[in-house]
Order: C-alpha cells, then sequence, then structure tokens
C-alpha cells in the first residue's frame, strides 16, 4: 500500500470516527450493509474507470450504460423469459461489444476518447429510453429468481454480495493492473504511449482492451444496479454514475494524463465518496448538498496530494544536491 | 596618421565589455566551478566547450543572473558587480539562444519575438497594433538574414529558422552578447551553414557570441577564440591561429583522444536486411533500395529532411510502408507494427530519447525489461527479482553509471539514458539495429563508449544502420556510408571514398568525382 493509499485509509477512518461520534447509527449493521452495498456497486464501476483513466483515456458513457444495460437485462429476463444464467454474460459480452468499439475509435480512428464516449453518453442514454418507450422497465408482481436476487441483492453472514464481488472483482484486476505484463504495459502506455510502441508493444491492442474491461465492468454493475432498484426508469437511471467514477479514481490518486494510481487507491475513493454520501444522510444536511459536499472534499483532497508532491520534490531536489556526486541539471 | 587610427581601431575591438574574474560557485558537495575568469570582448565570437558537468551551464546562468557566484567578480561596462541579477543581464544585453528553443509553436514569428511587449493602439481595449509589430519585426529577420516573413508561423518554420527567430528576439531587446547554447546539435548541414552565417553577421554588427557545442569542426570555424572548460576549471584557452580539433579535445579530457573507434575485427557477412522498393510517407514516389550486411556499420547519412528517420521509422514498424518489401536473411518479412520488428530482431535506437526511447518516469529496470517483459514474467507474473537481476546484468555490461536499478531514469545524464536504451535490446539477440544519431547531446567520453559498442555489436555479427548527421561520427564510424538525398539512395561509399566532401557532394544530389 503506498503512502497515498494510506493517507486516504486514515482520511476514511478519521471522517468515519467523526460521523459515528455525531450520529451512532452510522455504525448499525444495517446503515454499514446498506453502504458497503453501494460500494460494492460503484466499486465494481470504478475499478473499469480507472482501467481506462490508467491510459490517459476517459470513459463518459459508463453512466448511460448503467441504463441501457440495465433495461435491456430486466428485459431478458421479465419480458422475453430469457433465463438469467444466459442473459448475464450475454449483457456481459454486450458491455464488452460496447468497450471494444469505443477503443477501436479511440486507437484506430484516432478520435478523442473525451469525444467517442461523450457520444456514447448520449447515444446509449437515447437507446435505453427509446427501448422501453420512456417507460419504466421493472418486474412484473410476483415474478421471483431467488437465485440471482441471492447473487445480486443478497447478503452472506450479513455482508452484501456485492460487496463480495467487489472485494473478488479488486483482488483479480488488482493482480492485473500490478503484477501482470497487461498491467505494466499500461503503466507504460499511460506515461508515453510513444516510448511504448517504440519498445514494440502494441499500444493500440492494449488500450482497446483497458475499454473492454472497462465495458464489461460496467454491464457488470449495470446487473447488479439494475437488480438493486428492481425497476428502471431510463431517463434518469445511472445519470452522473460516470462522474461518480472518475471522482472515485481521482480521489483515489489516478492522473487523468495517465500512467499513475492504484486500484486499492480507486477501491478506497469509492469507500470515500459513498462514505461522504452516507454523511450527507446521517448529518442531516440537506441532500441538495449532496453533490456540493462532493465536489468540496474532493477539490481538497487533490489540493492536499498535490501540495504534498510538491513539498516531497523540493525535499527530493535538496537531498540530491548534498550527494557528493550531484552534478547540476544535465547540459 | 593611419597607423594611429589603426590602434584605435584595434583597442576599441578588445576592451572587454564584460569580465569575469575569479569566478568560483560550489554547492553543497561539489565545486561547479572554480576561479574561472573570461573576457569577452565586442564583436567577438568565443567557443565554449567543455564535456558535460564541466561547468558550463553554471557558467551561463551566473552570466543569466540566476545564479550568485560564491567567489570572484563580474566587471560589466566598467562596474563591478558580486553577481548579476536576471533583470541587470536583461539590461546589459546579454541573451541566450538555448538547445531546447522557447518558441510558441502555435503563433506566428512576429508574435513570438515581441510576446509581452507587443507595441498597443490606444483605447480601453489595448489591442495589439499589429501593423506596427510587422514593421518592428522586418529589419530584425533582415539582421538574421531569414528567408521568412513575419506572420509565417512558427510551427511551419525549420529547426535552424527557429533558432533564427530566437536570435531576432536577442536583437529586439538590444543584445550585445548572444549566447548560443548547443544550437548545432540538431541541425542538419545545410541549416548549420546559415546558422554559422548569422553569427558572422552578428559579429559584423559589433555584437559578441559565445558558442557552446559538442560539435568541434563548427567551433573551430566560427571561433575567434576558443575557451575549454574541465571539472570546473578553465582547462585553457586557445587564441585564433591554435584552434583546432585535436588540441580542444586535449583540453577538454586532459589527454588527446586516439582513434576514435576500433576498426571492424572481420569482415561483414551476408545480406541480413534488404530493403527493395520501399517508399515512405516524406516521399511517397520515391523508392529506396538498401542492404544492410551481418557485422558491419552501415552509416546513413543525409541533410535533415532527406527522409532517414522516415526510413527507418518504417524499417521498425511505425510508420506504414508505401509499397516495395524487406527480406530479413533472405526471407520476405512484413514490419507492419513495431512489434512484429521487434520479434524478427529489428531494434531501433530512436532519435529523440526523451520521447521515443525511454520512460523518463520508470526505474532502469523496468526500461530495460520493457519490451521483453513476458520473459521476466514467468506464470503472468512479473518478477521485479528476474528484472533487477536482468538490469544488473546490462547496466554492468554496458557501464551505466546510476546509484541502483530501481533508480528514475529521467535523473541519468544523457549518455547513460542512451545506454539505457541500448540495455533493452541488447537482451534479446538483436540481429538488425537501427541507431538513429546515436549520439546526439552526449559528451564526448559517453559518445568513444557508445561508438565502442556499437563496433563490439557488429563484430558479434549484428547488422548495424546508423543515420547521423554528424560528420565525423559518420567518417569515423561507419564501415560503409550510404547517402540519401531527397528520398533516395544518391550513392554508397566504401572506405576508399570516405571524405566529408564526398558526403556532402551525394547529400545534395551531386556525383562525386
Amino acid at each position: 500500500m503506498s503512502k497515498k493509499d494510506l493517507g486516504l485509509l486514515l482520511l476514511i477512518i478519521a471522517v468515519g470516527i467523526v460521523v459515528a461520534i455525531i450520529n451512532p447509527r452510522f455504525l448499525l449493521p444495517i446503515n454499514l450493509a446498506n453502504t458497503s452495498n453501494l460500494i460494492g456497486l460503484f466499486g465494481i464501476l470504478s475499478i473499469g474507470q480507472a482501467f481506462v483513466i490508467i491510459t490517459g483515456g476517459i470513459e463518459l458513457s459508463v453512466g448511460s450504460l448503467v441504463a441501457f444495460l440495465g433495461v435491456l437485462f430486466i428485459d431478458f429476463v421479465a419480458v422475453q423469459n430469457m433465463p438469467w444464467p444466459i442473459a448475464l454474460p450475454v449483457i456481459l459480452i454486450v458491455g464488452g461489444i460496447f468497450g471494444a468499439i469505443h477503443g477501436w475509435l479511440i486507437t484506430r480512428l484516432n478520435l478523442q476518447p473525451f469525444v467517442v464516449t461523450l457520444c456514447g453518453l448520449l447515444i446509449y442514454r437515447g437507446a435505453a429510453r427509446f427501448y422501453t418507450a420512456d417507460g419504466t422497465a421493472g418486474f412484473a408482481f410476483g415474478q421471483n429468481f431467488p437465485d440471482l436476487e441471492f447473487l445480486t441483492a443478497g447478503r452472506f453472514y450479513g455482508v452484501p454480495n456485492t460487496f463480495i464481488a467487489l472485494v473478488i472483482i479488486a483482488a483479480v484486476m488488482w493482480i492485473v493492473l500490478h503484477r501482470s505484463v497487461y498491467g505494466r504495459y499500461l503503466y507504460a502506455i499511460g506515461k508515453n504511449e510513444e516510448a511504448a510502441k517504440y519498445s514494440g508493444i502494441r499500444t493500440a491492442k492494449m488500450v482497446m482492451i483497458a475499454y473492454v474491461i472497462c465495458g464489461v465492468l460496467t454491464a457488470l454493475s449495470a446487473i447488479y444496479f439494475a437488480m438493486y432498484t428492481r425497476s428502471i426508469s431510463p431517463a434518469s437511471h445511472g445519470q452522473f454514475y460516470e462522474l461518480y467514477a472518475i471522482a472515485a479514481a481521482v480521489l483515489g490518486g489516478f492522473s487523468l494524463r495517465g500512467g499513475e494510481g492504484s486500484l486499492i487507491g480507486v477501491v478506497l475513493g469509492t469507500i470515500l465518496l459513498q462514505e461522504l454520501q452516507n454523511l450527507v444522510n446521517l448529518l442531516g444536511i440537506p441532500s441538495s448538498l449532496n453533490f456540493a459536499v462532493m465536489g468540496g472534499v474532493i477539490l481538497i483532497g487533490v489540493l492536499i496530494d498535490q501540495q504534498w508532491t510538491a513539498i516531497r520534490a523540493r525535499r527530493l531536489l535538496i537531498s540530491a544536491a548534498r550527494r557528493p556526486d550531484a552534478r547540476l541539471p544535465a547540459e | 596618421m593611419n597607423q594611429r587610427s589603426d590602434t584605435l581601431v584595434s583597442t576599441e575591438t578588445t576592451a572587454p565589455f564584460l569580465s569575469l574574474s575569479g569566478i568560483g560557485k560550489t554547492y553543497p558537495g561539489v565545486v561547479a566551478l572554480d576561479d574561472f575568469s573570461m573576457d569577452v570582448s565586442p564583436g567577438e565570437v568565443i567557443g565554449l566547450v567543455g564535456e558535460n558537468g564541466a561547468g558550463k551551464s553554471t557558467l551561463m546562468k551566473i552570466l543569466g543572473g540566476v545564479v550568485k557566484p560564491d567567489r570572484g567578480t563580474i566587471l560589466l561596462d566598467g562596474a563591478e558587480h558580486a553577481a548579476l541579477s536576471v533583470e541587470s543581464s536583461i539590461a546589459s544585453g546579454i541573451a541566450f539562444v538555448h538547445q531546447e528553443l522557447n518558441l510558441f509553436e502555435n503563433l506566428d514569428v512576429a508574435a513570438n519575438i515581441f510576446l509581452g511587449r507587443e507595441p498597443l493602439r490606444g483605447g480601453p481595449l489595448k489591442l495589439v497594433d499589429r501593423r506596427r509589430l510587422r514593421m518592428m519585426v522586418a529589419p530584425l529577420l533582415k539582421r538574421v538574414g531569414a528567408n521568412f516573413s513575419a506572420d509565417t508561423p512558427v510551427a511551419s518554420l525549420s529547426l535552424a529558422q527557429q533558432q533564427m527567430v530566437e536570435i531576432a528576439k536577442a536583437l529586439s531587446i538590444n543584445a550585445r552578447l548572444v549566447i548560443l547554447d548547443e544550437p548545432t546539435s540538431s541541425l542538419p548541414l545545410a541549416e548549420t551553414e546559415k546558422l554559422l552565417a548569422v553569427i558572422s553577421a552578428l559579429k559584423a554588427d559589433g555584437i559578441s557570441v559565445i558558442f557552446i557545442s559538442h560539435r568541434l569542426h563548427e567551433v573551430e570555424r566560427v571561433a575567434d577564440r576558443v575557451v575549454v572548460l574541465r571539472d570546473g576549471t578553465l582547462a585553457g584557452t586557445l587564441p585564433k591561429n591554435l584552434i583546432d580539433h585535436d588540441r580542444m579535445v586535449k583540453l577538454m579530457i586532459g589527454r588527446a583522444l586516439t582513434a576514435r573507434v576500433a576498426e571492424a575485427h572481420r569482415p561483414p557477412g551476408n545480406v541480413a536486411l534488404k530493403v527493395t522498393a520501399i517508399r515512405t510517407a516524406a516521399y511517397p514516389t520515391r523508392p529506396v533500395d538498401l542492404a544492410i550486411n551481418y557485422g558491419e556499420i552501415l552509416g546513413l547519412a543525409g541533410l535533415v529532411g532527406s527522409g532517414r528517420t522516415e526510413l527507418a521509422r518504417v524499417l521498425f514498424g511505425i510508420d506504414k510502408n508505401y509499397g516495395g518489401s524487406t527480406a530479413l536473411d533472405g526471407k520476405d518479412v512484413k514490419l507492419t507494427s513495431s512489434t512484429k520488428a521487434v520479434a524478427n530482431g529489428i531494434f531501433l535506437v530512436p532519435e529523440d530519447r526523451k520521447l521515443n526511447g525511454i520512460l523518463l518516469d520508470l526505474p532502469i529496470s523496468q526500461n530495460i525489461s520493457l519490451p521483453n517483459l513476458p520473459v521476466h514474467a514467468p506464470r503472468f507474473m512479473v518478477s521485479s527479482e528476474r528484472e533487477n537481476a536482468a538490469a544488473e546484468i546490462q547496466g554492468k555490461r554496458l557501464g551505466i553509471k546510476a546509484p541502483s536499478v530501481s533508480t528514475r531514469t529521467g535523473t541519468l545524464s544523457g549518455g547513460n539514458q542512451q545506454k539505457v536504451v541500448l540495455a533493452k535490446w541488447l537482451s534479446m539477440n538483436p540481429k538488425v539495429m537501427i541507431f538513429d544519431e546515436p549520439t546526439r547531446g552526449i559528451d564526448i567520453g559517453a559518445k568513444n563508449e557508445i561508438y565502442g559498442l556499437m563496433r563490439k555489436l557488429a563484430d558479434a555479427g549484428v547488422a548495424i544502420l546508423m543515420i547521423s548527421s554528424d560528420m565525423e561520427e559518420v567518417i569515423g564510424v561507419s564501415d560503409r556510408i550510404a547517402v540519401m538525398h531527397e528520398g533516395q539512395i544518391a550513392g554508397i561509399l566504401e572506405k576508399d571514398k570516405f571524405s566529408q566532401e564526398n558526403v556532402l557532394l551525394l547529400a545534395v544530389g551531386k556525383a562525386i568525382h
């Protein structure tokens, strides 16, 4: 765990203690379970986003995708009577295909990630609304899918299964990002795509895979969100979720220029965001201030991080100057 | 009468307007400059040479007022200063043209020259008076012999032209001393000539020039006097009649340089890479034919813009090839991506080290392992022990000077960074290695090490293609020289035909005798 991650963890604990002191309901099992459920839902989404941000890209369409894929999933299962063990992988594949299309447009046709995914944001939202004719997609009364419901909205010894899913996904993705060859390639591409290409790395393919990973994880969280709300009004479902995901990554130490950030960081970022949401509710802050609190905390967090980096750089410079073999910066 | 006026003229031109004496600067743990003295007279061109770390930067920073010396005095127009400030340096007419140009490519020439000092029209909006701006810029451009106009976008200028803009900028603040830091290191031959002409023009106007360069033959041509720095001290001063390459090198490194590079130890072998009618994006109508043999260093000379780097990029699979074929060991290979080139044992040491060669933020070990990462990742996971071990071996083999293999690559000197780029490839059994300007911005000691490594590789059977704009390098290192002119191979010189003149003639599209 890096110092940055550790700092974030301490902040989460400190905020938690303060909230618990002011309102002890924070520590009630039901509150913790609810919050960790939300952490699971948003965490999976944010990890996908993190893979894209590492490459120096951005994925703005995830909120709309959560709506569109959610609508599709509920329609498949509740209306088309498709067995859910088939519908689930189908949705994951569709998410992956959307990711692949984004990656293809970005790497092969050299469009900017912001532009491509902004168009995605608009298109998928429109598609979701068109698919249900702007109606609400949901399960009919009495429709039950006990296994699916247990896996998506159930609890295991009181721990929400979404949170367990997040832990498993985070562990796998941690290995992919921090230990695998692919993860190393992603960091190299994020730092300097040209140099990576000059080292013989298929940069376009690697970036495309990052968008596919993001698409698949978004599809998975879309299913979780659908089963969590159980009914989807496609005009508003998932709105701004891309911003939650980006915010979690930024809080977790990711640089939007790419090449920086850790998986633990983005998970902690998600936890802090959900804790703040919870704080707003528990401390009786008007919920209209929800976004303002989030924005303020992110801004302060980024500021502190930036100042901290500057101080460290200065210290490094001083210690380098003291080293006997130190020279001036190369001529 | 005549005699008297002559003496008058000569005292006028030799009375220094800037004089440094006993200058010293110590940083914690290192003496950057010690007891250094130098005079600058009006209209004098001083060549300042020395290896990297010899103290040139510190000296420049002192003249620019950025760094204050600990000892010594600076005499400027008869007034004694312990140190200059940035303001007093500018006010007294000291101007810098840095190696990395500080121009805004998205603005035009005039805007760059008068940035922040634009003539304004009256009124509350303070709009830029574009007409007056152009009128102010035109004479400056004329003085530097520019063949472009004030409203040309800087992005469309060549490097030498951009330097002219920088010099015009210096003239616009009435510079009396222009300090050129490595101005020719990235210039092609013809452009270098233009720059040297500008220096002569400055001199004729009575403006002094300090010309810092690693390219000694250029120093030899323009300098009235050469000042040599070594380890922060004045190693010697050479008056005009004593300036020559060997003396400078001797002073710079404290000993005479022996043979620049070892001769080939064995005759070249079979054809490694054969290029037939390849066409590049830069010259899509001009086919290139070239064959590189195992065990030889084939120099690729030519003016910048003659299509050499483009050829290298096509061979390494970075750029698309617009026709033609490549054969490795007599078998056709399609080099459609850098991945394929690497898989075939064709490696490139790129021209722009910091942009393409290495990842500055990564440690040395991770840079070295990057192209060969799967080898260091048994069972899917990258093993840092393996990476570090491999990096240690390569570091020792190439003599990379760094505290450890986990040192950030960006903190290394240019020569050591270049060795890291080499180390990336050497562990992977190269067949063909393409070096694009392998010693740009590298000091003489490290240069010779790189040459030695190239020769060792060639002796081990590797086919080497060396693109270089440095004439001494091309002639001193190559076994054969291919010269490019406007996208095509103009001719290939065997060893007995090697001469600066022949290379130049082919490079400008003429036949050799």
